[in-house]
Order: C-alpha cells, then sequence, then structure tokens
C-alpha cells in the first residue's frame, strides 16, 4: 500500500493532524482514529492539515465525514487548512465545507481558533 | 469532420488496492505531456482514481481488470474506463446529499459519480449487463491551447 502517516500537535483546547500520503479508506481510518483519540481525551477543536496528502479519494473522504459527524455531535470545530485546490474543490463539490473552516495555511486556522477561545473566555 | 486522436494509449490493471493511484500517474503523465494546466492535471487525475474505485468496488467483473483508454486530442483528453462486470441502472444513481447524510445517520459513501461530473468537463456512461464504460472529456483551457499552438 501507498506509506502514509499522520500525527497530531496539541495546543490545549484544539489540536494540529497532519497528514501525509494518500487519503484512501486506510489512510482516512488513521486520520479518523488519531480524531478520535484526540476527541476522547477532551479535545473538540480539530485542524486537519493536509499538505502532505495532495491525493485523496472519495472513500477516505467519506470517513472524514464520519469524523464531521462526530464533531457536530459534541459540538466542536473542524478546520482544514493547506488544501490543494482539487483536494479544495473536492470538499466542496461533497459540501464538507458546509460544516468545516477552510484557511489558506495551519498558522492562520491556529490563529482563527485561538482568537475564538480568546473571545469565549472574555 | 471529428479529428482522430493523435494519441491513443491502452492500459489494463487488475482491480487491486491502490492501482487507481499507479493508473492515475499514468494519466498524469499524459496530461503534462499533453500541456493541460496543473490543476486540469490534478483533476484529471482524480477522476481517473474515482472511475477505477468505482470499477473496483462495484462492478462485480469476472475478470477483475481494468480496461483504460487515453486519447490525446489537439483541444481535450479523452479517457474511457472500462470493467467486464454486470453493469448498473444510471437512473437509479441517487445525488447525495451531505446535509441528509448526516441528518440521516445513513452510509456516507456514493460520491465517485458525482465528483467524476464536477471534474470534468463531459462524461458519457454506458453500461449493459457485459460491462461498464465510463468516458471522461477534459479540455485544454484556451490560453493553455494557444501556447500548445505556439509553443
Amino acid at each position: 500500500m501507498a506509506d502514509f502517516n499522520v500525527n497530531s500537535q496539541n495546543f490545549g483546547s484544539f489540536a494540529v493532524i497532519r497528514s501525509t500520503g494518500y487519503i484512501n479508506n486506510l489512510g482516512g481510518e488513521q486520520i479518523a482514529k488519531e480524531c478520535r483519540e484526540l476527541m476522547k481525551s477532551g479535545i473538540n477543536g480539530l485542524i486537519l492539515n493536509l499538505r502532505e496528502s495532495t491525493v485523496v479519494n472519495s472513500i477516505g473522504i467519506s470517513i472524514l465525514i464520519e469524523i464531521i459527524e462526530d464533531i457536530i455531535r459534541r459540538e466542536g470545530r473542524l478546520a482544514f487548512s493547506d488544501l490543494t485546490p482539487t483536494v479544495a474543490k473536492t470538499f466542496k463539490i461533497m459540501g464538507l465545507l458546509q460544516f468545516a473552516d477552510l484557511f489558506d495555511s495551519e498558522q492562520d486556522a491556529i490563529n482563527a481558533f485561538n482568537g475564538s477561545n480568546q473571545s469565549e473566555n472574555t | 469532420m471529428e479529428q482522430p486522436a493523435s494519441k491513443e494509449i491502452f492500459v489494463t490493471v487488475p482491480m487491486i488496492m491502490d492501482m487507481e493511484l499507479a493508473v492515475s500517474k499514468t494519466a498524469e503523465t499524459l496530461a503534462i505531456m499533453s500541456r493541460f494546466s496543473h490543476d486540469q492535471v490534478d483533476e484529471i487525475r482524480h477522476a481517473v482514481i474515482e472511475a477505477c474505485i468505482n470499477a473496483i468496488e462495484h462492478s462485480r467483473s469476472i475478470d477483475r481488470k481494468i480496461y483504460l483508454r487515453f486519447s490525446l486530442f489537439d483541444d481535450r483528453m479523452e479517457i474511457s474506463v472500462r470493467d467486464r462486470g454486470i453493469g448498473f441502472d444510471v437512473d437509479k444513481v441517487e445525488t447525495p446529499n451531505l446535509r441528509q447524510k448526516l441528518q440521516s445517520g445513513s452510509r456516507k459513501r456514493g460520491w465517485g459519480l458525482m465528483l467524476i461530473h464536477n471534474l470534468m468537463d463531459d462524461v458519457r456512461i454506458e453500461t449493459e449487463a457485459s460491462g461498464t464504460s465510463i468516458t471522461m472529456v477534459k479540455q485544454r483551457t484556451p490560453e493553455r491551447l494557444r501556447e500548445g499552438t505556439h509553443g
């Protein structure tokens, strides 16, 4: 199978998940597993950086939809960053961007999540 | 009168895991060679992946092979993805809706054809009891066409 890796970085109230490789069913499952573990630990804000995942398929994305379902249930927030134009177009066609934010860069997403945390705390 | 394709490439692959990725590399190489824009190349790649996945997942093909034909024209690329499966009823394919899928808690799959239609400029589906053929067309953008003509 194609090499696929996923790692995450915890920022307290939210986390960044970065994947590398083709998001097919196995890649999607690995991302979902990482997201579920983070949510289990109480994190309800997830930023998915797909800079190194430039090829996706609909089966992999359908697994990401299950993450959206979980996030909605927990009243959390999901964002994507660093998508190629085609991956962004694919997500838009499927309607994912109705339920998740899209940022050009991971840093933009982090700034937005930090901003919303600050406004919640004031 | 219809101009013949300047090049035709035939590829046959077995229906095994990640083969769609290998085929998409062929599509990418041919699209770059034909001077499609970077985004168009990427869209062609993803459409080919979806067509192959459909064949692998739904065709119930006996020979478990996918037959591809890449036809390169001056102004476009046509890709035919064919299987020798049992075919399907095009009219019974529902257009997926994410909001409905989330509300109903139903299966999240079934996006392949919708993506292919949106990523490519024209899509023709011929399906019968002996197999299915999906022909996908990508037009080169006028700018790229001009560059190609002069280049």
